[in-house]
């Protein structure tokens, strides 16, 4: 089925039914694409957008986590920092973009502020629920067993919240990947989101659907890692099995 | 000395609209290295009072002293068996037995030979590296049974541990349960709304009432061990606790319909 609709593509394309600025013929693409890859550029924005990717989703976990555990053992805490979560967290990353260009100016930072930013809301929500939805009966057992607080966060809160902060992983990683292309459309000039915006300006349609996919195989690939990922962390975890 | 006394214990539930007396003046000593059984229907307060015991939600009034001092917090010194298997999910039945033991900062050879030990007693060898989720209801409980003995408790807490076992399974258990007892010399505080559990079990059995919960009977239990459940003294006793608590069980029974 996919390989008829590509044979069908192509002889479409061939026939000069549409003109190949509106939609560039498969053979065009893998060519161009392939140009693409060869000029080194390829591997340069590539890396570009997965460094973003990975950096500021480093940062916005990294941060959320830690918050997240102690909004989730901690009322008080809790109490405290949550209503201005709960105005911050709807506001969408790419509205943060023109107070990130004021505060970062252009380049790598205002982009890295907005992956983080993208990254942090999931895992810290996340995390909280993960947290205080531990059940009770672990916390009763590991206090039998004469646990203090620190190996109790580590051996046992931690581990029984790991599947809900996996998913918000998941979600963060999901947002970084779109936030990621949105900020180099705008704040930087390299990364594959800036390739494929540079591409329109020369009407080079085989460059952007090249990029387009691209970037769906990477986030394909950052997915199967996140499903490795999961399945190695979640062994002991029943809802896996079945 | 008495090992462990409760003392005018009494325990109240307040809710929103209505609060529950849970527990009204009980008072029970045990001695160390008795076996006592709470008997009882369900809502009596055999939870309530064995979660006191374990330190989980103190009484309301009246005290609980273990060798003499008061009761305030949970402790390893009381070990608890829940009846929901309370076993660490995440981790593999040897790193469940081993648990106590790292937080007490033993050695991890000494742990290592704990482990292994008590893997054998508990017949958990093979299963040494599996997680919980691929074992069976009674090797659950099995392994929490074996992370007890391993921060070796002076005092063990069950609660209806057995509840959710088939009867072949339990009775196994049971007899496990019993020569690691008489091995060990530990004392248990054991909860079971079965009549046959606690005559095959207990070296005293304590009837409780329902709602408020206090003490009907405290019935000492003399046959020898291993305990036949068709000999004659067996259903002797066992008819005259089961009117008891049957006594009880219409009352529990009269405020399920009601609700
Ligand atoms: N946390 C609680 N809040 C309110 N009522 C409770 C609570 N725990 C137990 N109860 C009530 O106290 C009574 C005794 O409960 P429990 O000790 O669990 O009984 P048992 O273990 O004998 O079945 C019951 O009527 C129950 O509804
Ligand atoms: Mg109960």
């Amino acid at each position: 089925m996919p390989l008829l609709l590509l044979v069908f593509w192509e002889a479409v394309c061939r026939a000069g039914m549409v003109s190949p600025i509106m939609l560039p013929s498969p053979t065009a693409i893998v060519l161009k694409w392939g140009e693409w890859l060869l000029s080194g550029e390829l591997l340069i924005d590539v890396v570009g957008s997965m460094g973003r990717v990975v950096g500021g989703f480093l940062i916005g976990a990294g941060l959320a986590l830690p918050l997240g555990l102690f909004m989730g053992a901690s009322p008080r805490i809790y109490e405290y920092c949550n209503p201005i979560i709960q105005v911050l967290r709807p506001i969408p990353p790419i509205a943060w973009i023109p107070m990130s260009i004021l505060w970062f100016g252009l380049g790598n930072p205002p982009a890295i502020f907005l992956i983080s930013l993208g990254a942090f809301f999931p895992v810290l929500m996340n995390t909280i629920a993960g947290v205080q939805n531990v059940d009770s009966i672990y916390l009763r057992a590991s206090l039998n067993l004469g646990a203090g607080k620190g190996i109790m966060f580590r051996r046992v809160i931690l581990p029984a919240a790991t599947p809900y902060i996996l998913a918000g992983v998941r979600i963060g990683i999901g947002t970084a990947f779109i936030v990621v292309i949105v900020s180099e459309m705008i704040a930087v000039n390299n990364g594959l989101g800036y390739r494929i915006l540079e591409a329109r300006e020369f009407m080079w349609s085989d460059k952007i659907i090249a990029g387009m996919i691209t970037i769906g195989l990477l986030g394909l690939a950052i997915d199967q890692l996140m499903n490795r990922l999961n399945n190695y962390l979640l062994r002991w975890h029943r809802g896996l099995d079945s | 000395m008495d090992y462990i006394s409760i003392n005018s214990v009494s325990k109240v539930f307040t809710g929103k609209d209505a609060s529950v007396q849970a527990l009204q003046d009980i008072n029970l000593t045990i001695n160390k290295g008795e076996f006592v059984c709470l008997l009882g229907p369900s809502g009596c307060g055999k939870s309530t009072l064995l979660n006191a015991v374990a330190g989980f939600a103190l009484p309301t009034s009246g005290e609980i002293l273990l060798k003499g001092r008061k009761v305030t917090e949970p402790g390893p010194d009381r070990g608890v068996v829940f009846q929901e298997y309370a076993i660490f999910p995440w981790m593999t039945v040897a790193k469940n037995i081993a648990f106590g033991l790292e937080i007490k900062g033993v050695s991890a050879k000494e742990v290592e030979e704990r482990v292994v030990m008590l893997m054998e007693t508990l017949k958990l060898s093979e299963f040494r590296d599996r997680f919980p989720k691929d074992l069976s209801g009674g090797m659950r409980q099995r392994v929490a049974i074996a992370r007890l003995l391993a921060i070796d408790s002076p005092v063990m807490l069950m609660d209806e541990p057995f509840g959710a076992l088939d009867a072949l399974t339990r009775r196994t258990l049971q007899d496990e349960l019993l020569r690691i007892w008489r091995e060990s010399g530990k004392t248990i505080l054991f909860v079971t709304h079965s009549i046959e559990e606690s005559l095959y079990l207990a070296s005293r059995i304590v009837v409780m009432t329902y709602r408020p919960g206090r003490i009907k009977r405290n019935q000492l239990v003399e046959m020898p061990y291993p305990r036949d459940p068709a000999g004659t003294e067996f259903n002797r006793l066992k008819r005259e606790l089961g009117e008891l608590v049957m006594a009880e069980q219409v009352l529990y029974t009269n405020d399920e319909l009601r609700l």
